[in-house]
């Protein structure tokens, strides 16, 4: 039995240590905000926050996570500024990418709280969106950041 | 009046129930089942709008989100004509069925930018039929004439100011018949359409909360990993069944159409099992091809005689004549879809139904892929849309339909095939690799009086409508040649359909983009060779105000062409029209010589797609396609080896990243032409603008897609 603490509550899982976290969230707890689509690290679109840092979670096991603190887009507040920002620049197309993206930029800001174009584009630039949301990104990561200083 | 099987599944959830269907290009409603109507609480007077007692206004829909806002695009049409409140409007995905189907084809599906040009009238009267309806009610409790009252957000108002909400006539206005042809709105009208809208589901998107095919979840489901043929033609001689079996989760292991299927518990277990199969497959139909032999077959392949169509005039004899002479040579290579949720397809096959729950573009298709593999009659599928994490074309296709209900059916239980990363490079159904010629000629006076243009590719139509394909000619294959925007005295148009194992399909904007970047490569150099500007030559080609001239026009105007250009960088211009739909781009950009860098630092888009229904929707579909096609003009490249698909993960596959990312302007013409597609015309015409700019800055002609930078490196 491996214990989690997912979103401020504590989960219990019948799982090997092995298995990567992103399994054991969809599979295990139905926490499907969390998307499959590359399993090697290289997409993003798997990423959750642990202990406040963007992580992969198709390539963590979870053996390893321990007793760190886990995130999803479900563990933000409707009105933390990254949801408003992405609702209000009306970002997703398909909208799969766009909760790991979310999550990164929270991680992301939470260093940089008042980035210039150029550190977004190179803190974004490991994400894939197939859509081409990417413009609207870049607008809703600025305002984001404005509503995180007001 | 015909009611039949296919539509019944979907009645059984109506209350009033009028279909609609439509003969050629006329509209008609008929009232199909009114038995059901009288058990209904709700106001249906058409399969596509649902009216509550609480005022909830319920679009129902059969096209797919994929993201492209047709949903709420579809939902404002209707909306708009019915004069809901849009605050009380939602819309909701329905039950595959008969009056979801393509007005103008036989089938049910998402693709071709046909959600609403296809169905323009067809929705708007759904919405004006269903407001007469409640205007009637009214009128009847009021005892006056229907003429005499009028609607405003979801309000019926008598002329002294009394009003009925929508909700209130519910039980008045189902018992009345169905307007056969309700008038429509003049544009003037509008309150919803060409509005600033919030997509409905956006917020669903941003919470999470969205289910997709990859999360659907159904009560005793077990998950399924296939492993598929790694080489074309290529079947299994060996695979250990009793290692995977040895995975703690796994269920069983099942042979079928040379795939091995490996059920499990959940995914991981499944995952681990099928890849202990260690599968011994034969080396397939053709072992030896690979990036190089593909590339071989392909300049032969040109060389061949092709079959002729299309052609006026005499283009050999205009060339023979012409002052100046250009040819250029161009070729793209195999792309893959790269959608972000892999494929997958939820199958549940019970005794007599069958449930399928998918992300798919093609309902019709998969409800008969699901009847053929289960042996059920069609109207026993229940075809179950979810939300799709990217199409752009591929998901009309049914593979995973079979490999779920096949295995559904042998365990006896829901079944989820989930595809990895890795099956999706190996059995995508890739855009075309395409070889062409362009030979031009221009006369004294810079205009092209002779056009010869020959293509071999492989044709997508073969494969999937193969009805489609006459006389040698797949007209995918030729997309934007027969139709160009320019008129042309003397054309030659030639095609050689080649015969390749790999497997290829629709991808947004089929084969516009691949003929479309040739033909205003080509259309650069005639002007340069011409000596006249790039719009200007093109404008003088074209039909005085057509739309692509238009589109052009007002492309050029915004972009500022012809004015003042950052030092350093360089324009150029593109223009197409396809899917209805006129579009053009000008791209400004910089290339570092040292290195091949090319730089976009601005693309400037315009479209004309007659009314723009959703403004912002066409926007964000411009800036997508604009990062897609700049993704597919720098990086895109699926490699072979040994009879079989090389690119296996992202790592091997590059997509447009942040950074190359540039500032993209929209702008929509909203015009009085004929309602055309978003979705897909603005693929074609950003590569071409591109490499137009290239030249410009360095004189030298990008012809390949990907563009080969190292031509660029000087110095």
């Amino acid at each position: 039995m491996i214990s989690l603490y997912v979103n401020g509550k504590k989960r219990e899982v019948e799982v090997g240590q092995d298995t990567p976290l992103l399994w054991v969230l969809r599979d295990n707890l139905g926490i499907t905000s969390v998307k499959y689509t590359c399993g090697i690290a290289e997409c993003g679109v798997c990423t959750v926050l642990i202990d406040g840092e963007a992580v992969r979670s198709c390539s963590v096991p979870v053996g390893d996570i321990k007793s760190s603190k886990i995130v999803t887009i479900e563990g933000l507040p409707e009105n933390h500024p990254v949801k408003v920002a992405w609702i209000e620049k009306q970002v997703p197309q398909c909208g799969y990418c766009q909760p790991g993206i979310m999550l990164q930029t929270v991680d992301f800001l939470s260093r940089r709280p008042n980035p210039s174009a150029k550190q977004v584009d190179e803190a974004l630039n490991n994400v894939l969106c197939r859509c081409g949301s990417h413009p609207r990104i870049k607008k809703a990561i600025q305002m984001a950041a404005d509503l995180n200083r007001k | 009046m015909k009611t039949d099987m296919t539509r019944r599944d979907f009645l059984k959830k109506s209350s009033l129930v009028v279909a609609a269907t439509v003969l050629s290009d006329k509209f008609f409603l008929y009232n199909a089942s009114p038995a059901i109507a009288a058990t209904g609480t709700a106001f249906k007077p058409h399969a596509f709008v649902e009216i509550a007692t609480d005022d909830k206004v319920t679009v129902w829909l059969g096209q797919t989100n994929l993201g492209q806002g047709t949903h709420t695009g579809i939902a404002m049409v209707i909306a708009d004509e019915l004069d809901a409140d849009w605050d009380k409007v939602e819309a909701k995905m329905a039950l595959a069925a008969e009056p979801f189907k393509n007005p103008h084809a036989n089938a049910q599906f998402t693709g071709g930018s046909t959600s609403i040009r296809s169905r323009w009238d067809l929705l708007r009267k759904s919405g004006a039929g269903a407001r007469q309806m409640l205007m009637a009610a009214a009128a009847k409790e009021w005892g006056i004439d229907a003429q005499k009252c009028r609607t405003e957000k979801g309000k019926v108002f008598h002329p002294d100011g009394r009003s009925f909400a929508y909700g209130e006539l519910v039980p008045k206005a189902k018992e009345l018949p169905v307007p056969e042809d309700p008038p429509l709105k003049d544009t003037k009208e509008y309150r919803i359409i060409g509005t600033a809208r919030d997509r409905l589901d956006i917020p669903d998107k941003v919470e999470g909360r969205t289910v997709y095919g990859i999360d659907v979840v159904v009560p005793n489901m077990c998950i399924a990993a296939v492993a598929r043929p790694p080489r074309f033609g290529a079947v299994p001689v060996s695979f250990d069944t009793d290692a995977a079996m040895a995975v703690k989760g796994v269920l069983k292991v099942v042979l079928f159409d040379n795939k091995i299927g490996v059920c499990a518990d959940n995914t991981y277990a499944a995952l681990q099992g099928r890849a202990k199969l260690n599968i011994q497959w034969t080396s397939g139909s053709h072992p030896d091809l690979d990036d190089e032999s593909l590339d071989r077959q392909f300049q032969e392949d040109l060389q061949k005689q092709g079959a002729v169509t299309d052609s006026t005039g005499d283009a050999q004899k205009a060339l023979a004549e012409a002052a100046v002479k250009l040819e250029g040579s161009y070729k793209v290579n195999f792309i893959s879809h790269a959608q972000l949720e892999p494929i997958n397809c939820t199958a549940h096959v019970e005794k007599d139904r069958c449930r399928l729950w998918v992300p798919t573009q093609g309902q019709t298709w998969s409800q008969t892929a699901a009847a053929k593999t289960s042996g059920l009659p069609a109207e026993k599928v229940e075809v179950n849309t979810t939300y799709v994490g990217g199409g752009f074309g591929l998901r009309v296709t049914t593979d995973p339909v079979v490999d779920a209900v096949s295995l559904s059916k042998t365990m006896g239980r829901p079944v989820k095939v989930m595809w990895t990363r890795e099956d999706d490079f190996a059995n995508d159904y890739f855009r075309p690799g395409s070889i062409s010629t362009i030979k031009a000629g221009l006369d004294k006076e810079g205009r092209l009086t002779s056009w010869s243009h020959k293509v071999a590719s492989p044709s997508i139509m073969s494969g999937l409508m193969p009805e489609q394909v006459k006389n040698g000619i797949d007209p995918s294959s030729l997309h934007g040649i027969p139709d160009m925007v320019y008129t042309l005295p003397n054309r030659h148009i030639e095609y050689v359909m080649m015969d390749l194992p790999v497997q290829i399909g629709f991808w947004r904007s089929v084969g516009y983009a691949i003929n479309v970047f040739a033909i205003e490569t080509i259309m650069d150099e005639s002007a340069h060779a011409a000596g006249k500007d790039p719009v200007q030559f093109r404008l003088a080609h074209m039909e005085k105000d057509s739309r692509p001239y238009r589109t052009l026009s007002l492309l050029a105007n915004k972009a500022d062409w012809g004015g003042k250009v950052p030092a350093g960088r360089t324009r150029g211009i593109a223009v197409g029209s396809c899917f209805g739909s006129s579009a053009a781009h000008m791209a400004e950009v910089s290339v570092d010589r040292k290195t091949g860098k090319i730089t976009v630092h601005k693309l400037v888009c315009a479209i004309d797609c007659g009314p723009a229904v959703y403004p912002d929707a066409i926007a964000a579909q411009m800036e997508g396609a604009a990062v897609m096609a700049l993704s597919v003009a720098f990086h895109e490249k699926v490699h072979f080896i040994n009879g079989g698909v090389k690119t296996a993960n992202f790592d091997e596959y590059q997509l447009l990243t942040m950074s190359d990312v540039p500032e993209i302007e929209v702008y929509i013409s909203d015009s009085r032409h004929e309602i055309g597609g978003v979705g897909e015309p603005g693929i074609p015409t950003v590569a071409p603008a591109v490499a137009n700019a290239v030249f410009k800055a360095t004189g030298v002609r990008l012809r390949e897609l990907p563009f080969n930078r190292k031509a660029l490196i000087s110095g």
